[in-house]
């Protein structure tokens, strides 16, 4: 295993002083390994707070800021934050109107965000919280855990984020972060594993000509493993699967989202793919992301996620957000 | 059974899940995402700090301890879940200072259940419930029928090996391993390992003479 760091011991934290260091608008909690906004808590302001485990760069602690959360918590590599902190950022984010959280559907992350959502009902905060669960590759059933929460975390910590920053209430907020869910999905390709620091070797062996179809975002396999194929074919191939599941036309919010060691060059072979499939289809990409967003360590691949577009949606994704992760307009 | 015996079991247990971080992490690779051994070894080392400097006086007051160390430092589903199962199996015992077979019995039964109720899952589902609930059901029986101690806890570590074991053919409905969906057949799932190895730590230490 190489990678940049000093102990396995001691990746998150040091990752998360290097973020303080970089960005004074944000606070960082080394012990309870927590980021807030500097400023926290804005007073009458809805709280977002989000987290996850760590790996997934620039979500969650990245999209701190202006117009986005208020606080990320973090894991240690791919392992849900426990409720202490996420109480504690709930509390420190507490501007007196409620506080959302944004949880992706994974069986560790809800059952943590539960307890501590519990744990601040006692302290008298209230708290509505928001799954998401966009991924296209896991069949839903009663009976399962259902499907996980992948990009889409990231469209609705922005629209979100937006919405709560203009003074709405909770239930407003929390409204529209499920309707963002409800309207988004998501597929994910991988063309390696990757490496979990204290693991100390990649969690899966992929062959020259294989990759694997229908990734989640923590270096598991995929619902199955398929021969490579050109972007083009790849291209198509996750735009039908989610066509197959949510019809796509009109207006889309479309994110080309690299896993972490995808060269941009590529993701924009894939972004042209996407965008004239859409196209021939009679959809329109309104607006889009081309970059890494949402992470799986240093695997190679990409995801696609799509949301279907509302003019009130467009108009919160185009309001101003200042984050590491998403800036523009102010 | 005192504060010190179920010391000793946490202690045992907490050695052998470091002693076996690897395989556990192996056997979350193949269905997960590879990190079940060193979370429960990061979570029962954090519970041996908690132990260390001032050990509960009662037996369920050791277990509440456990579980609230393991809520509070592992993370991921694992933390929640056997943070439960140890509260809630503390919680059964309260402030009892001696527990004899019936009482851990019982403990055993609200552990499995708050473990259920949190994470929704059901015996078939390839989950830790695969090896905790046929186990508490055996030692459960052998206790009512008044079977000597040593032959009820090799019930129980019997029952929850096979269950594990069982969890090999299975595919996944619950936890990560769901998302493999057909994939995940012909693999032991990780928490129902790491539950035998808790159990058959509760034996060897309870066994002893």
């Amino acid at each position: 295993m190489k990678k940049l760091i000093n102990s396995t011991d001691t990746v998150v934290t040091d990752a998360l002083a290097g973020m303080a260091a970089a960005h004074p608008s944000l606070a960082v909690d080394l012990d309870l390994k927590i980021i807030t906004r500097a400023d926290s808590p804005h007073t009458g302001k809805v709280g977002l707070v989000s987290g996850g485990g760590s790996g997934h760069e620039p979500l969650h602690g990245g999209y701190v800021g202006y117009g986005m959360l208020d606080a990320a918590c973090a894991g240690e590599v791919f392992t849900s934050p426990v409720p202490d902190q996420m109480l504690a950022a709930t509390k420190a984010v507490n501007g007196g109107a409620g506080v959302l959280h944004i949880v992706k559907n994974y069986t560790g992350d809800v059952l943590n965000f539960q307890m501590a959502a519990e744990l601040a009902d006692d302290d008298g905060i209230e708290v509505v919280s928001v799954v998401t669960n966009d991924d296209v590759a896991v069949q839903d059933s009663l009976y399962t855990a259902g499907r996980r929460g992948v990009g889409a975390t990231v469209f609705v910590e922005k629209i979100a984020g937006a919405r709560a920053e203009e003074g709405a209430s909770l239930a407003e907020v929390a409204d529209v972060a499920r309707e963002v869910n409800d309207r988004s999905r998501s597929l994910g390709v991988a063309l390696t594993s990757c490496t979990v620091p204290a693991a100390g070797k990649p969690t899966f062996e992929l062959g020259e000509s294989e990759i694997e179809m229908g990734i989640g975002i923590h270096g598991e396999p995929g619902r199955e493993r398929v021969p490579m194929a050109t972007a083009r074919e790849l291209a198509a191939t996750v735009l039908d699967a989610i066509h197959e599941d949510m019809p796509l036309s009109d207006d889309l919010l479309v994110m080309v989202n690299g896993m972490g060691g995808t060269p941009l060059l590529e993701l924009y072979i894939i972004f042209n793919e996407v965008q004239k499939i859409l196209e021939g289809r009679g959809a329109r990409v309104a607006r889009n992301l081309v970059g890494n967003y949402i992470t799986s360590l240093e695997m190679q691949g990409f995801s696609v996620t799509v949301c279907r577009l509302t003019d009130e949606l467009t108009r919160l994704w185009d309001a101003p957000v200042e984050t590491p992760g998403l800036r523009w307009g102010r | 059974m005192d504060a010190e015996v179920f010391r000793a079991w946490i202690v045992t247990a907490a050695g052998v899940i470091d002693e076996q971080r690897d395989h556990l992490t192996q056997l979350d690779a193949a269905i997960g995402d590879a990190d079940h051994g060193i979370n429960m070894a990061r979570g029962f080392g954090a519970v041996l700090a908690a132990l260390e400097p001032d050990p509960p006086a009662t037996p369920g007051g050791v277990l509440v301890l456990t579980g609230s160390t393991l809520i509070s430092k592992v993370g991921g589903a694992s933390g929640p879940l056997y943070g439960t199962w140890f509260r809630r199996a503390g919680k059964a015992l309260g402030d009892a200072s001696e527990v004899d077979l019936p009482a851990l019995a019982g403990a055993l039964e609200a552990a499995l259940a708050g473990v259920q109720k949190l994470g929704a899952a059901r015996e078939g589902d390839k989950t830790m419930v695969d090896a905790l609930a046929p186990a508490t059901a055996a030692f459960s029986k052998a206790a009512a029928e008044g079977v000597p101690r040593a032959d009820a806890l090799s019930a129980l570590v019997t029952a929850a090996q096979a269950g594990a074991d069982a969890t090999v053919s299975m595919q996944a409905l619950k936890g990560r391993a769901s998302y493999l969906g057909p994939r995940s057949v012909g693999h032991e799932d990780p928490g129902a390992a790491s539950s035998v190895l808790i159990l058959t730590a509760l034996r060897d230490v309870l066994a002893a003479p």
